[in-house]
């Protein structure tokens, strides 16, 4: 058996875009790595008594305070003269991140921890049946934004938790997905060389919540940032380094491939909404790729 | 050496002298000179410790609970509405099996808010499976806390201690107190041991999911390690009183109780109030007596019935309630004598000193002219029924 | 006293996953394959392996049969099979 740092035998359902990401994510930061994991589907199904997936030291304490309790375990290494060499990471859902989480999240980045937060982004509170929480998108079905006779889903929007947490002035934040692993795995070895808070996204599809088949995780997580609903961004030190060029799709090429938008297929309106979205990421990151320009190119142009 | 000294930085002086790794604490009146003096030792150098400044009580507890589980001795402190924030955590902490000692200031808790003494804190919080010792006064309160890592960090315990001091009287109040020198303290206080910490040398999960299959010998264990705690309790406290010369017995004190009729049993600095009135009336000639329940938790049933089961009379002294219900010292008392053949003729129950209010030694002869054949329930001490109305206007 | 507390590493490997499959399973062609290894990098069970081209394989007793590696796969070398069929 290849030698992953998350083994197999995990109860994640088929297809769990969480799970590969929380594999992803251990494997690249290596075995010297100590992660404090909020309570959660990725904490449930890889951690049910007397099983583990987990082959580096890990701990759970409670919904919320996963960054909390990892700021004790580095500033015990700090104590111990330990921290140097040894990763830490605090990791939770878009739940346990964004919204019940956010207080613990925001002092452990206003304290400077040299500590890797992963968000897993799955846009619901998954593990207790795929409830509404901050990160869930606009339109999104869900059991409390359900669609109704008076309802379209959630009316809200994305709480725009990377600039909440570039706000804080942490030298690096970034966006990642399961579309995108080299460049997910890319992403958590950069952050784990820079010395400080780091935050990192990771967007995950998936199967059950969102409604899609379980062999399209990966292609629906490509299809999410291929249409600029979720960009691809890379901040380091508060300034932009890169962003994942795309040529934009349609959004209704992602939102019919999941169950959770199949309402809004004949909402003419609402996919407008959506793509309106898009179009302002796309500009906002100016995530268009540009045709390349030759310079016979050009002069046709002139 | 003998210092006169506020009781919160007596407890930041032992605190120090303890040698946590980790301090992280929210500021909360009354608690706030014990973490502002360990922050100032940190910060002249005189304590190597990381000082983690949270933003929530919940956080605090939190960022202790991480430290203790990588393997290094941590301190927090709090009182009231901190410790009713960082309640769940306080229940993990202790179902993690992590060792740690919190000093809670006893304060009384919202709604109305109210910053002055009393115990409903951390009363409230007695079935989180911590270790709860009350203190009579400084010198007891900085004791405590050197007994408690102690206790907390045995290996046979692995359980967090909470030391109660009421809140003002005892953090702000001044006192003759000794505190230890840096050789005694490390020669009855070893190294933090943990039987499992976080560490890539050797890898763990901790706090996994655990079903229906599994949850409830968890619970049994630590009910079974607090019955263990009360025999292991007066032994530490018996090796304390060697090396220190200060003779607690952890679990109660019997102050006159030997032939007394009617005996007050308490918690905390009242009994110093409580000890006065027994001397004056001892003086006149009156039985009366103290029983000190020093241990909240684990409750010491068994030495409390040896020890008031020929006492003909007995009122307890609750500064908590248990709204709805009974107070809660008293039933616990009560129970230590349900279905035995000796007790007392009555045992009633007084309510006393909640937000504050104060506990004179009028107060506690009211208490003893109550006590009469007639047992009593929640009888409130020193109430205003001026401020009492019928409906709301 | 103790009671349940904590867990040893890796030791979810006692629990064979593979069982949850009830209509599909992979079946590695190992015929066109160009060693990119996408397969191994995006399986959510991390139960693909294999060293040089042509060489890949799950281990059937823990796959789940969700579909990601067939659908990864540029060379469409992986093909989802109904579970029963013997080959």
């Amino acid at each position: 058996m290849n030698k992953h740092l998350f083994n197999v035998g995990h109860t994640a359902c088929a297809g769990c875009g969480q799970s590969l990401a929380a594999r992803l994510v251990i494997d690249a930061s290596g075995p010297n790595t100590i992660v404090v994991n909020n309570t959660g589907c990725l904490e449930v199904f890889s951690t049910k008594y007397p099983e583990s997936a987990w082959e580096v030291p890990w701990i759970h304490s409670l919904f919320e305070n996963a960054a909390a309790v990892a700021s004790g375990v580095e500033a015990a290494l700090k104590y111990l003269g330990k921290k140097d060499g040894i990763n830490v990471i605090a990791q939770g859902g878009d739940g346990g991140t964004a919204d019940i989480g956010l207080q613990a999240l925001s002092g452990m980045l206003e304290r400077g921890h040299d500590i890797l937060y992963v968000c897993y982004d799955n846009e619901a509170y998954m593990n207790t049946g795929a409830q509404r929480s901050g990160l869930t998108p606009f339109s999104s079905n869900t059991s409390t934004s359900p669609i109704g006779t008076q309802s379209i889903g959630n009316i809200r929007p994305k709480k725009p938790m990377p600039e909440i947490v570039l706000a804080h002035g942490i030298p690096y934040v970034a966006t990642a997905s399961v579309g995108f692993v080299q460049d997910l795995q890319r992403k958590v070895k950069k952050a784990h060389s820079i010395k400080g808070p780091k935050y990192i996204q990771i967007h995950v599809p998936c199967p059950l919540g969102w409604r899609h088949e379980s062999a399209r995780t990966i292609e629906i997580g490509k299809l999410a940032v291929e249409t600029g609903l979720y960009p691809l961004i890379e901040y380091e030190f508060g300034k932009l380094l890169a962003v994942r060029q795309i040529q934009p799709k349609p959004v209704e090429e992602y939102l019919k491939a999941q169950g959770r938008f199949k309402h809004l297929l004949n909402n003419p309106d609402a996919i407008k909404q959506i793509q309106d979205i898009a179009d302002s990421n796309i500009l906002k990151y100016n995530l268009k790729a540009q045709p390349s320009q030759t310079s016979s190119s050009r002069q046709a142009n002139e | 050496m003998k210092e006169f000294i506020e009781g919160s930085f007596a407890v930041a002086e032992i605190v120090k002298l303890c040698k946590p790794g980790v301090i992280s604490a929210y500021p909360i009146t009354p608690q706030t000179h014990i973490v502002e003096e360990l922050a100032q030792m940190v910060s002249d150098g005189k304590l190597n410790a990381q000082f983690v400044n949270v933003e929530s009580e919940h956080s605090a507890a939190s960022v202790v609970l991480g430290a203790v589980a990588a393997g290094v001795r941590a301190y927090t402190a709090t009182s009231s509405q901190g410790l009713f924030y960082m309640a769940e955590v306080v229940f993990n902490i202790a179902g993690l099996r992590l060792p740690l000692v919190l000093t809670c200031a006893n304060r009384a808790i919202s709604a109305p808010i109210n910053i002055w003494n009393d115990q409903q804190d951390s009363v409230s919080l007695r079935d989180a499976g911590w270790i709860q010792l009350y203190a009579e006064d400084v010198q007891e309160a900085v004791d405590l806390h050197l007994i408690g890592y102690r206790i907390s960090e045995d290996k046979s315990m692995m359980l967090p201690v909470m030391v109660c001091m009421d809140g003002f009287i005892l953090t702000h109040g001044i006192e003759t107190v000794d505190i230890p020198t840096q050789e005694q303290v490390d020669k009855f206080l070893p190294a933090y041991r943990p039987l499992y910490k976080l560490d890539p040398q050797d890898p763990i999960t901790i706090g996994p999911l655990v079903d229906p299959d599994a949850y409830m010998e968890t619970r049994f264990a630590i009910q079974k390690t607090l019955d263990e705690a009360l025999g292991l309790i007066p032994k530490v406290t018996a090796e304390f009183s060697k090396v220190f010369g200060r003779n607690y017995n952890g679990l109660i004190e019997e102050y006159r109780v030997k032939d007394a009729e009617r005996v007050i049993v308490a918690m905390g600095s009242v009994c110093g109030t409580v000890k006065e009135v027994v001397d004056e009336l001892r003086a006149k000639g009156k039985k009366v007596g103290l029983l000190k329940v020093t241990s909240y938790r684990p409750f010491p049933a068994q030495v409390i019935y040896e020890a008031l089961k020929n006492t003909p009379k007995v009122a307890v002294l609750d500064r908590a309630l248990s709204l709805g219900s009974y107070a809660p010292l008293a039933v616990e008392i009560k129970a230590a004598f349900f279905g035995k053949k000796k007790k007392p003729e009555v045992i009633s129950s007084f309510v006393v000193g909640l937000g504050g209010r104060d506990i004179t030694k009028d107060s506690i002869k009211e208490v003893l002219r109550l006590l009469t054949a007639k047992e009593k329930s929640c009888e409130f001490i020193d109430l205003k029924p001026e401020l009492l109305k019928e409906s709301y206007e | 006293m103790f009671g349940p507390l904590t867990v040893k590493p890796g030791s979810s490997k006692n629990n064979k996953t593979g069982s949850w499959r009830v209509e599909l399973r992979p079946k590695f062609l190992q015929k066109n394959c160009i060693g990119c290894k996408m397969c191994i990098l995006i399986c959510p069970e991390a139960c693909i392996e294999g060293e040089e081209k042509n060489s890949y394989i799950c281990d059937y007793s823990y796959c789940k049969g969700c579909g990601n590696c067939a659908l990864i796969c540029p060379k469409k070398d992986i093909l989802m099979i109904k579970e029963e069929s013997s080959d």
